[in-house]
């Protein structure tokens, strides 16, 4: 059980970790482009950002196994039933929740602050990165939604990785078999191991975001 | 105009708290809204999904006014639901699990109500050459050929049925041939056809998937194969809260004449063949 259970965290970190990863890269440089460009089908494209941001993960996950059946467009590929397919479906279910927050976040920033970045004779690149370093509070929030979105949840997981023992098992998956199985204690430790690992992750996380936080506290005075 | 009270931020205010209001009430109002009629039948996914349920239930309730949660569970989950009072009638196919559920005196009645059969399938080419063979024999030879073997891996009625059959071949199952897949039997299906692997499955689930996969039936017929479904009421006397009354009428009612024969009927219009063979009018 202790090796089985080492597997399965393993394991979940890696597809979860991996999909963040991905969903970052691919989704910061879109959230970027949604704020600050101007191009036509900026506005659907953005709507079409935030809608993604609640997209149901078993719709995620049925649409990607459906793809990725050997009777599907993309079965030759032979990814259904493996960790890459789950990864596929995490990226799509992280990314717009990257983009969506990227965007909201750096458009929240002064709008003085490019300005005064030009005025000091930064590039466009510099100005650029001047711009998501102001922002870098909420590029750590899309991080923290992003990975705590895709390690707990367990649509897409199950339809596409298929909870097989030892190859495709991840927590979420293993506590709904656990539940289905009657062993409610076996289930409460998974779950219980499952929140540690968001709550450590998060707590680092929000430290490092935490730290860069300047404003003064909020005193209240009557 | 100016002053006209539809307009006035007062009635807004009210219309948005009694939307509100509405709302709370309508989520809450349900969840805890209990009355004496409702009953819970804890049932395993393949009963559930065969449809019959569909058929017999809303006509349960119409005769006996009870109003029938039906929860599709593993038939593990399902006897512990029992066992915790979490339910009040189970329907399940795991015959040595029940008797000992009954001997622990968590059950009040125990019926038979109907039987279907498990089944071997494996795909079309069949590479471990197990048509023909009995279902120990079958099972020997995949292990021997190491083909792939989807094993529900779920404590469910089928994958009891599945390590009944291992051990009687004497076997421990083991190696990267024997998937462990923990899902329902129309999911194991779709593994198996993708994955070009063997798997024992219900003929109810069967029937009901072949035309989309690619599997073929390559082993039936076996004594050994027979799933026995069982109805069971938890005992009142160890939860005083269940609905011991209603539970012992919908036994009355599953196994009364008029529905059994109407289990004999079910399937037979869509599939050609009865997927469940009724037990509880035999002497």
């Amino acid at each position: 059980m202790k090796t089985e259970l080492l597997e399965i965290v393993g394991l979940t970190l890696s597809v979860s970790g991996m999909a963040t990863l991905i969903a970052l890269a691919l989704g910061l440089p879109l959230g970027v482009l949604l704020a600050l460009g101007r191009f036509p089908g900026r506005g659907l494209l953005a709507a079409m950002v935030n809608t993604g941001m609640g997209l149901p993960p078993v719709v995620v996950g049925l649409v990607v196994a459906m793809l990725l059946w050997r009777s599907g467009p993309l079965g030759q590929w032979g990814l259904i039933y493996t960790p890459a397919a789950m990864v596929i479906a995490q990226v799509i279910i992280a990314l717009p929740m990257v983009a969506g927050v990227s965007m909201a976040g750096i458009q929240q920033v002064d709008p003085m602050i490019p300005l005064q970045a030009r005025a000091l004779g930064a590039s466009g690149w510099q100005t650029l990165w001047t711009l998501v370093k102001e922002a870098r509070l909420s590029m750590l929030a899309a991080v923290m939604a992003a990975f705590g979105s895709v390690i707990s949840e367990v649509g897409a997981v199950l339809m596409v990785g298929g909870n097989l023992k030892g190859q495709t098992r991840v927590l979420t998956t293993a506590i709904l078999q656990e539940t289905r199985m009657g062993r409610f204690e076996t289930a409460l430790t998974l779950a219980y191991v499952l929140l540690m690992f968001t709550f450590t992750i998060n707590f680092f996380l929000t430290r490092l975001q935490q730290k860069g936080v300047r404003a003064a506290p909020l005193r209240w005075r009557r | 105009m100016a002053h006209c009270f539809l307009w006035s931020k007062n009635f807004r205010n009210l219309l948005v708290a009694a939307v509100v209001g509405l709302y709370l009430g309508g989520i809450f109002g349900c969840g805890s809204h209990t009355d004496q009629a409702a009953l819970i039948l804890a049932t395993t996914t393949s009963t559930y999904d065969s449809g019959l349920l569909d058929v017999l239930v809303p006509k349960f309730e119409k005769s006996s006014g009870y109003r029938v949660k039906v929860i599709a569970v593993g038939t593990g989950e399902a006897l512990r639901m029992g066992q915790q009072g979490d339910a009040d009638v189970l329907l399940v196919h795991a015959p040595e699990a029940e008797e000992r559920f009954m001997a622990e005196g968590f059950g009040k009645t125990r019926k038979p109500v109907m039987h279907n059969d498990f089944v071997l399938l494996g795909p079309p080419t069949d590479p471990a050459g197990i048509k023909g063979e009995d279902a120990v024999g079958a099972i020997k030879k995949i292990a021997a050929a190491q083909s792939p073997f989807i094993s529900r891996g779920d404590n469910s009625g089928t994958h009891k049925k599945e390590l009944s059959l291992w051990a009687a071949a004497g076997i421990k199952p083991k190696g990267t041939w024997y998937i462990e897949a923990g899902q329902g039997m129309g999911e194991c299906l779709r593994i198996a056809h993708e994955k070009n692997a063997y798997l024992l499955a219900d003929r109810g689930t069967w029937l009901a998937f072949r035309k989309q996969f690619s599997l073929k039936l390559l082993v039936e017929g076996d004594p050994k194969l027979l799933n026995p479904y069982h109805v069971i009421t938890v005992n009142p006397e160890v939860h005083p809260h269940v609905n011991g009354q209603g539970a012992e009428e919908f036994v009355q009612f599953i196994t009364s004449p008029p529905i059994q024969q109407m289990i004999r009927q079910f399937g037979q219009a869509e599939y050609g063949e009865s997927l469940f063979i009724p037990d509880a009018l035999q002497p």
